[in-house]
Parts: structure tokens; sequence; C-alpha cells
């Protein structure tokens, strides 16, 4: 087990250098970036200034080795835009990315879940067809879409929620269930096919021989086996809405993580894209690390392996 | 006294079409061991999971009569079986290597069916796996408890099965091929275990087999299936020393027995396949494989007495002798 987890961290870490140069590398592609701070007015003597200021004017590997070196400690180095250091920011942004993904994953899991095995259990029946066709018209909804139809009716013509900022934990109700939506179909059809497959398995043949209740069966010994690919997308589900989550940060004016790197994109300030990059990699990275450890505690054959 | 489990004239559809089972009839008398024999597809394990109320979906039973210690087991709704499975009537089956949860313990898995059925602490539950294990001849039992399956061979798991299966003490002991996915050591370790276990917890076992060697050797009595029927029911040595049914007797031409095979004979073998039975299907479903058969066999098939306690289905009468070939 610690093996496992040791394996996985060192394969993390990997993956996590592999991001930095990345995001390193493809913000200095977009062009000269002293001439794009200076700003189109500017001098070449301006330019010349900035590119000495900002460290531009050493060599690439300098420049790398630098920024990997002050990242590893949680420097990022300062924002050109906001005047504020990049650590700073995105110790201010990350907690409603967050918030925003937790409560979209939990809304995720806690309709998905019950809908699959619902839809499982009565295999067949117009239910089963009823959660098929609600997932497949949940795939087929994008998710600007479906807020701007929330905000409509939740938000204006009902009034009850309200419609953008940060303010109370009102704020993540609508953000919050766009969210989910983008989660919701896949985890419900994961749960649907994990549970008809163990429903129909020599083991829970088995289970019902030994003449356990109805609820022990399906509750114990199917959705055990059922969670564990449920548990795996869902953790990898958890990342893609973070990263997914600057569409629905804009939308619904959230100043979380996706919109801050959605705002330093478009002013060019790359210690922040760079910044932004390596956190949500890292969070996607944890994530797949966790889903691997709950895999391992769900599946027992894992744990040797 | 009436038998321990009495099944009168079993029928099971699939989906109102193809009938699996027609009008089986076989009786389990309480402490025997009672061999249900006849090759794939005749209905044998149908016939076992019917009885356990436990055929898949799409699967419909019907019967004249289908007790189990005086219960009417046809009446019962699924809550009172579900109360009656695992406790007074348990079943093993032919797939050790998928039949236990990957997911829980051995000893999680012994335990609950006590717990479930008779009450009582985890604890206890457990010390009565561990008992159990080393009844069945399980080395190690408490290291055991806290394996999974995929931790044990397939010879182990099928102990570990059949442990679980006496957790309650049942009366019944219903086992589908239990041996047929083993290795023949393994196999042979199996059906002495279940011999012992019969002889000293008086546990009767309905024993589903395709091997007339395992009959020979376990069983007290035999019902030979064959399309869904029972064609002939005899006491073990009675049967094999005067087969009356051509079924049967095809059947057992088809093994070596000593003093039996003549070394410028080849062993026998029955020609075609068990056919499809639609509904509405009458007379002998043996007849399109059998060298006796003629225009009156697709007539109704009277049940004949050959001695005590042995019947079969035929028309031909008793000791009818074999046409022999030039």
């Amino acid at each position: 087990m610690l093996l496992l987890i040791a394996r996985r961290l060192g394969l993390g870490l990997l993956v996590a250098l592999t991001v930095m140069t990345l995001a390193f590398m493809l913000t200095r592609l977009s062009g000269d970036l002293a001439i794009s701070i200076a700003g189109p007015s500017a001098t070449q003597a301006d330019v010349e200034i900035i590119r000495k200021a900002y460290g531009l004017d050493r060599p690439l590997y300098v420049q790398f080795f630098s920024w990997v070196g002050r990242a590893m400690v949680g420097d990022f180095g300062q924002s050109y835009f906001f005047k504020d250091s990049v650590s700073n920011l995105i110790a201010k942004r990350l907690p409603i990315t967050l918030t925003l993904g937790l409560v979209g994953l939990s809304l995720a899991l806690i309709i998905s879940i019950p809908l699959g095995i619902l839809a499982a259990v009565r295999e067949n029946t117009w239910l089963d067809r009823g959660v098929t066709m609600f997932t497949m018209v949940g795939q087929a909804i994008p998710s600007f879409w479906l807020a701007l139809i929330l905000m409509i009716v939740l938000g204006l013509n009902l009034g009850i929620l309200p419609i953008s900022g940060t303010g109370t934990w009102q704020h993540f109700v609508m953000p919050g269930i766009v969210l989910a939506f983008t989660a919701i179909p896949a985890l419900t059809r994961l749960t649907r096919s994990g549970m008809i497959e163990a429903m129909a398995s020599d083991y829970i043949r088995t289970a019902r021989a030994k003449g356990l209740s109805r609820a022990r069966i399906i509750f114990k010994h199917a959705l055990r086996n059922a969670a564990i690919p449920v548990v795996s997308i869902a953790a990898v589900q958890l990342g893609f809405m973070l990263g997914g989550s600057i569409v629905i940060e804009t939308v619904f004016a959230l100043h979380g993580v996706g919109y801050l790197g959605w705002e330093s994109i478009a002013k060019n300030d790359f210690p922040v894209v760079q910044a932004v990059v390596l956190v949500l990699a890292a969070i996607y990275i944890g994530l797949t690390l966790l889903s691997d450890i709950l895999n391992a505690l769900l599946d027992p054959r894992l744990r040797t392996g | 006294m009436s038998a321990l489990l009495d099944i009168e004239d079993l029928e099971v559809m699939f989906g109102g079409r193809s009938a699996a089972v027609r009008g089986a009839s076989f009786q389990v008398e309480k402490g025997e061991t009672h061999c249900l024999v006849g090759e794939s597809g005749c209905g044998k394990s149908v016939t076992a999971l019917s009885i356990m109320n436990l055929l898949a979906r799409g699967g419909r039973r019907s019967a004249k009569r289908m007790s189990f210690a005086g219960t009417d087991l046809l009446s019962l709704s699924d809550r009172e079986m579900a109360r009656l499975r695992g406790n007074r009537i348990s079943m093993i089956f032919q797939e050790p290597m998928t039949s236990l949860n990957p997911a829980f313990t051995i000893g999680s898995q012994m335990a609950e069916v006590l717990t479930r059925h008779k009450g009582g602490s985890r604890t206890a539950a457990l010390e009565r796996a561990v008992e159990l294990m080393g009844r069945v001849g399980i080395t190690a039992p408490e290291m055991r408890l806290g394996q999974f399956p995929h931790q044990l061979s397939g010879g182990l798991r099928q102990r570990v099965m059949i442990a679980m299966a006496l957790m309650c003490d049942p009366e019944l002991l219903v086992a589908d091929e239990p041996t047929t996915a083993l290795d023949v050591t393994v196999q042979a370790q199996i059906l002495r275990l279940l011999a012992t276990l019969k002889r000293e917890l008086g546990l009767a076992i309905l024993l589903i087999t395709h091997d007339l060697g395992i009959v020979a050797r376990v069983a007290d009595r035999v019902s030979v299936m064959y399309a869904g029927e029972v064609v002939e029911r005899a006491p073990t040595a009675e049967l094999f020393r005067s087969p009356q049914h051509p079924y049967t007797r095809g059947l057992l031409s088809c093994v070596p027995v000593p003093g039996r095979v003549q070394r410028d004979r080849p062993l026998g073998s029955i020609p075609g396949v068990v056919p499809a039975i639609g509904p509405g299907f009458a007379g002998c479903a043996f007849r399109s494989r059998c060298s006796h058969a003629d225009a009156s066999c697709e007539r109704e098939i009277p049940r004949r007495e050959a001695a005590g306690a042995h019947d079969y289905l035929c028309r031909l009468a008793p000791q009818f002798s074999e046409p022999q070939p030039a």
C-alpha cells in the first residue's frame, strides 16, 4: 500500500515537472513578452528597461530554473497587472474555485449514484429508459446555455437565487448545479452499467443464496464493486470541473482561479498564467493520487499490485 | 414420513416460450445424498435454482408440489424465502473462482450469514467461521478470516463456500456441480468432505452433476434428467446394476466401468444432441436419439415401476433387452 502511494507520488512529481516546463515554454512562445508588457506606445528604450527589470534579458534556461526554484518554495513572483504577488492572488481565488468544484461534485454524486442504482435495479423498465434519456439530454446541453436558462428562471423570473457574485452560499447554488451537470451524465451511466454488471455476477447469486436482504445485496455487495470505476472517474471529473469552471466562473462572475487565468491570458500576465496552469495541474495530480488510493481501499486486489 | 424435499411436476419456463424443466419429480430424504444427473442443458441447474427461487430474470416456476420439511416453497414470499436460504437450505456453485465477493474478506462474508439468520455478535459469528473452516479442512483458519478471495486457490475457495453454507446448520445442501471447475485431486477431496459432512451432520445433499463417476461414489439415490424431465429414479446400486431407460443405458455405456467394458468393443456414445423442446411437445423427448423408438413414443409415456423405489419414463417393459449389434 505504502509502496503504491510512493510510486504514484513519484509519478505525480514527474508530471508536475513536465507541466511546469510546458507552461513556461508556451508562455514564451506567444511572442516577446517585454514588448507586450510595455504596450503599443512604448519606445525601444522602454522595452529594454522592462526587459531588464523583469529579468527577461537572461538566457531562457536561467529564467526557467530561477522560476522553478522559486515556485518550489511557493514564490511565483509578482503579477504584472494586479500589483500583487502571484501567490497572494491565487490564495485569494483558489477557495472560490475549490468551493465551486466541491459543491458541483457533491451535487453530481448525490444525484447520479442513486439514479444509476435505480436504473440498474429496474433495468429495461420505463424508469431505466427515462434515466438513460435524461443522461443523453444532459450530455447534449452546453453548460453556458444551462447557466443562462437557470439565471433567467431561478434568478430573474422566480428571484430565489442571486445571479452573480460570491457573497453568500446561495451564490454557489446555480454555478454548482451547472457544474454538476457536466459530470452527472457520465457518472450516472457508469454507476448504472457497473451495478448491472455486479448484479449479474456470481457473487451476487451467492449473496442471494445466503439469504441476505435485498438492501444489503444492492448497497453492500453490488455497490462496493460498482463504485470502483465511479470513484476513479469522479476524481478525474472533479479535475475537469476545476479546469472547465472557467466558463462557469465567467458567466456567473465568480472570481475564482479559472477566471483569474482567463483575465491574465488576456492581459499577457505570464507569471500568473504559469502559476494558474501549475496549480490546476497540481490539483489534478493530487486528485488522481487520491482516486488511486481510494481504489486500492475499495478493491483489495489492487493493494498488493 | 414425508421427504425433506418433495418436488412434483416442476415446470420452469423462460420468457413463456422455451421450457427448461418439464414436469420433473423427485424426493430428497432427510440425510441422504441425492444426485441429479444428466448432460448439459437437461435442466439440472435450473431445477436447483428454482428450488432456491434464484432463477434469472424471466424465469417462471410452477409445480404440483414443492415442499421443504412440510413448508410449501411456492407459497412463500420473497422475504420468507430469503429467511430460508443460507439458513435451512444452502447452496454452493460450480464456479468457486467467482462465487465469492472480491471486495470483502472471507471472515466478513462468512460471518454475515450467521448474523443475518441467527443474530448474535460478529465475534461469535467469526468464531463459528473458524470452527467450520477447520471442519472442512482449511489450514490456518484464523488467518483466512482477514484474507480476500483472490488470495485463495480454487479448491480453498470451494471449501470456504462449503463452510459458509454450513454456518447455520442447514438441513439441505444444494450443490450445483461443486467439483467441475476443480482438478481431479481437489475434486476427490471435496467429494470426500461432502460425504463426511453428510455422515457427521446428518445433512441431506442434492448433488447436481454430469459425472457418473461422482454419482457412483457418493449418491444414495439418483434421478436421471433428460430434456427437462426426470426419466429414471433409482437407488444408486440398483441404477448401475439394471438401468431401464434407454437414455440411462446410453449414459452408462459412455463411461468405462471395470468388468463391463470389453476390449474389442468401443465405448458407447449417444448420437445427436438434446433437442429444443417447444410448447405443446408430447411424448418421449429422447425418441429422436433412441434406437428403440417407434410411433407409440409420440404419445403420452407412462411411468413404469421396475422395482421398489425404481421407476422410469418409457413405453418399454422392464428388463427389455438391447438389440445385439451383429
